[in-house]
């Protein structure tokens, strides 16, 4: 089955479907407008930053957040579409994760904002799963053999999010320097996070 | 959505250079075009009055980038917005929302429009979507 007019350029496609829509007054262009203001400008990997940088120096908020991520990241007011079953994961020295949502691009919006290209591309969600250490490789992340890698498979039942390891030297840095420092990346799982 | 996608920090937001910055400036911008953001608007505001499932709609997407991938395994001319709009609209058709004949011919209604109708007439401000190539960090 061929999808209505497929051959048509997709801006038409999508001025055609949003006019219909509106005529029947099943949306509005407001609400639309505002969807798309809010994932441009106000949610994005700052949220997250701020969540890891609450976690590298509160213990017990660390611990609320592995046990349930969705919960202490809302401690924190970050909520919202694709942020009802966030799972966090901790890198440590042996153990490193990385996400991938190998059907789709399944992605924690409220603390990450939404996925950036390469990780909703057909090559890094079938190649990480196949060769992880390979693409991480071109990312510019080379892990030892004694770390284990761990690809972990978003879905809708589970939104994952990486608590990246602290670099060294940061023992002075207040929470909000420790936050400008976290990498969109580095919580995704394709990058660690560097040393001031 | 529940009034609060995550809070607007403005010391952040103005932060526009730091690594903690907003997406546009972490590597990318969230639409590459206007009619990617409107799709995606659309989509987030039919969920949210309940007129379409968002487990439908992913089932959707899923099936689309599937049959996409299987139809091209080079991955060239891979867009996934293509796919997120093909797959709205089988959900929005699918739910009576829209008739897919009706689609049909209003799009091939617009498409006929003399060279100059901008079909991104109707989006919303912050028009830098085509300024910024975006350079992903790509594996």
């Amino acid at each position: 089955m061929t999808t209505a007019a497929d051959h048509i350029d997709p801006a038409v496609r999508a001025e055609a479907l949003a006019s219909l829509l509106i005529e029947r007054g099943l949306v509005d262009q407001a609400t639309m407008d505002n969807f798309i203001k809010t994932y441009e400008q106000s949610v994005g990997p700052m949220n997250g930053a701020k969540v890891v940088a609450r976690a590298w120096t509160d213990p017990a908020y660390e611990e609320r957040l592995l046990a349930d991520g969705t919960g202490a990241i809302a401690e924190l007011g970050f909520k919202g579409p694709q942020g009802e079953h966030i799972v966090v994961l901790r890198n440590t020295p042996k153990v490193h994760n990385v996400v991938v949502c190998t059907l789709c691009s399944c992605y924690p919006w409220p603390v990450l904002g939404l996925p950036p290209s390469w990780y909703k591309d057909p090559s890094y969600r079938s190649r990480i799963v196949r060769e992880p250490r390979a693409v991480l490789a071109e990312f510019g992340l080379e892990l030892g053999e004694d770390v284990e890698v761990r690809v972990v498979d978003s879905s809708s039942e589970v939104r994952y999010m990486v608590l990246p390891m602290r670099p060294a030297g940061t023992d002075e840095l207040a929470e909000e320097d420790l936050a400008a420092l976290v990498t969109r990346d580095a919580m995704v799982g394709v990058a660690e996070v560097a040393a001031p | 959505m529940n009034g609060s996608v995550g809070r607007a920090d403005p010391a952040y937001l103005l932060d526009s250079s730091g690594p903690a910055a907003p997406p546009r400036d972490n590597g990318e911008l969230v639409f590459a075009a206007p009619w990617e953001s409107r799709a995606f608007g659309l989509t987030l505001a039919l969920n949210e009055t309940g007129l379409i499932d968002w487990e439908d709609f992913r089932q959707a997407l899923i099936r689309e980038i599937g049959a996409w991938e299987a139809a091209h395994p080079s991955g060239e001319g891979w867009s996934y917005y293509e796919c997120w709009l093909r797959a709205l609209e089988r959900t929005a058709s699918a739910k009576g929302l829209v008739d897919p004949r009706a689609l049909a011919d209003r799009a091939e209604q617009l498409a006929a429009l003399p060279a100059g109708h901008d079909h991104e007439a109707h989006d919303h401000e912050g028009d830098q979507h085509n300024i910024h190539n975006e350079t992903p960090n790509h594996p």
